[in-house]
């Protein structure tokens, strides 16, 4: 089995590593012990920021 | 106002925790020709919605003709006031999000501040002499679309540099719908722009690819143009403002990260839905309309995450006009999104296509959509920037909301009903098996149609001419003797009295 053909075998599963992609984006999104990470991240906007004057 | 010495990005007091300085004068530039951009874009709509209703107006001149200024409204509209905002918008929040000064200093921004007016100016002057691609939103000729490739590299440059050099762990989601627009409008305008010059001092030229290829590769770009442009570049401006105005923190951050990669990677596959029932392949347009339908899910969530924002707070949409500008439009953006997947089903698309009802479609969106959290953050940035504590009048702003609001809803009314109409004319038959109606009876039963979508545009511009007011008393450092808005809830209002 050449390279060319392990391409083509792979890429015939697309919607399957896209899918898998997505997933791999919800996990890393939901994951609990990103909770503290994300709700920082959420706040940085309304960091003092010098704008009230 | 005495806060009004303030030099710009200057310490103020032990407010700010550190030694962060700001780059505004640019930005204020960038709001400034946003403002003038927009103005001068909806008039251009307003005199091109006149010269459907009344042909006269096109004046006998092929400088002033309908075909050669409506390129001039669409891009003034689009990259003139949508490009100018998002400028102004992705630059002073990407500095503040990363705590930084912009990259390349004040020069590399200034450089893209004056070279894409020129470039505005230019495009305009050509499209009214008659040198045009012929591609819808990529109208400007081989040597404007490498002047603007230049401009643009140099703008992901300052962007991109700013976020690599942040002082800020996180790189909050609104930049990533930044460098999401920017990096694909960028490939976008390289991709459609693959062209032949004739001569190497003529502005004609030649596309590449031809046929079909060449329909596709267009509405690849010309639909993402609409999915990067005016849909990333503004969420990023929702994710960063709405937060702001509102004060409090975006809904679900968790969300904010869905959202931001189903968005982009659905977006792109969706141009084939402009070409149903052409030569574009049938699985093709199955794809464009398959991946549209997926679209409704990302869109919609974005709304709800922007929508939500405001949870525990809804008390001043009664009370902040300038938010009710920014919630608006994310229920805009809510109902042009529902709206157009519908259209993108080809049964829809066979009635619709064509017709009125996309153009009315498309103008939900970039009216109320697009302008409207526009206004939301110039009237939010202008005080900013300007160092004033208030705008000159919120009243103001609400005589804006309304006008503009009742502008949209004549405009869409108007172009649902003639669009509809105008499709369900050109599939009737008579008993015979012969078409009903001739081409020109469907343009004269619009005539009513187009008159009350020029009223439309006539109130949208309005209201614009009212948010200059505005913003200039605002800058000038006025503020207007008005009823206040009262924020505390009514009950204690009450009590109070």
């Amino acid at each position: 089995m050449d390279l060319d053909s392990i391409t083509v075998a792979l890429r015939s599963f697309w919607t399957l590593w896209l899918m898998l992609l997505l997933v791999g984006i919800m996990a890393y999104a939901m994951w609990p012990g990103n909770r503290n990470k994300f709700d920082e991240a959420a706040s940085i906007p309304l960091k003092d920021d010098g704008q009230e004057f | 106002m005495t806060s009004a010495t303030l030099t710009p990005g200057a310490a103020l007091g032990g407010q700010r925790s550190d030694e962060v300085r700001y780059y505004e004068d640019v930005i204020r530039l960038f709001t400034i020709a946003a403002v003038f951009w927009g103005v001068v874009g909806f008039a251009a709509g307003v005199f091109i919605a006149l010269q459907l209703a009344f042909p006269a107006l096109n004046l006998g001149l092929e400088w002033t003709s309908f075909g050669r200024l409506r390129p001039v409204h669409t891009s003034a509209v689009i990259f003139a006031f949508g490009g100018n905002v998002l400028f102004a918008t992705s630059l002073y929040s990407v500095q503040r999000t990363c705590r930084q000064f912009l990259f390349g200093g004040e020069g590399l921004a200034k450089f893209v501040f004056w070279n894409y007016q020129i470039f505005i100016v230019l495009a305009a002057l050509s499209y009214a002499l008659g040198y045009t691609q012929g591609k819808e939103y990529a109208e400007p000729e081989w040597i404007l679309d490498l002047y603007l490739t230049v401009i643009w590299v140099t703008y992901a440059i300052i962007f991109i540099g700013t976020v690599m050099t942040r002082r800020e762990s996180h790189i909050y989601v609104a930049n990533w719908f930044f460098l999401a627009f920017i990096l694909t409008v960028a490939i976008l305008h390289l991709g459609n722009n693959v062209n032949v010059p004739v001569s190497l001092f003529g502005m004609k030229s030649y596309t590449v690819v031809s046929g079909v290829q060449s329909a596709m590769v267009q509405w690849w770009y010309g639909h993402n143009a609409v999915g990067f442009f005016l849909t990333a570049g503004f969420l990023g401006i929702m994710y960063y403002f709405v937060p702001k105005r509102a004060e409090r923190p975006v809904y679900s951050y968790r969300l904010s990260i869905v959202h931001f990669w189903t968005l982009i990677f659905l977006y792109i596959w969706a141009g084939p839905h402009h070409l149903h029932y052409t030569a574009l392949p049938d699985w093709a347009q199955t794809l464009g309309m398959t991946f549209s339908i997926m679209l409704w899910m990302p869109s919609w969530g974005g709304m709800i995450n922007g929508i939500m924002t405001l949870s525990g707070a809804w008390d001043k949409l009664r009370t902040d006009p300038v938010l009710r500008f920014l919630v608006t439009s994310v229920a805009f953006y809510g109902m042009s999104t529902f709206e157009g997947p519908l259209m993108s089903v080809k049964p829809v698309n066979a009635l619709s296509h064509y017709t009125d009802w996309t153009v009315g479609h498309v103008h939900s969106g970039a009216l109320g959509w697009v302008a409207f959290i526009s206004f939301g953050a110039i009237y939010f940035l202008v005080p900013v920037l300007w160092k004033r504590q208030q705008l000159y009048s919120l009243r103001l702003v609400s005589y804006h909301f309304w006008t503009a609001t009742i502008g949209i809803v004549l405009y869409i009314t108007a172009m649902w009903v003639s669009g509809i109409m105008q499709g369900l004319m050109w599939r009737a038959y008579d008993n015979l098996g012969f078409l009903q109606y001739s081409f020109v009876e469907t343009v004269a039963a619009m005539h009513p149609f187009y008159v009350i979508r020029a009223m439309g545009g006539v109130l949208f511009l309005t209201g614009a001419l009212i948010m200059v007011y505005n913003l200039w008393r605002t800058a000038k450092g006025d503020i207007r003797i008005e009823k206040p808005y009262v924020t505390a809830p009514h009950k204690a209002a009450v009590g109070a009295a």
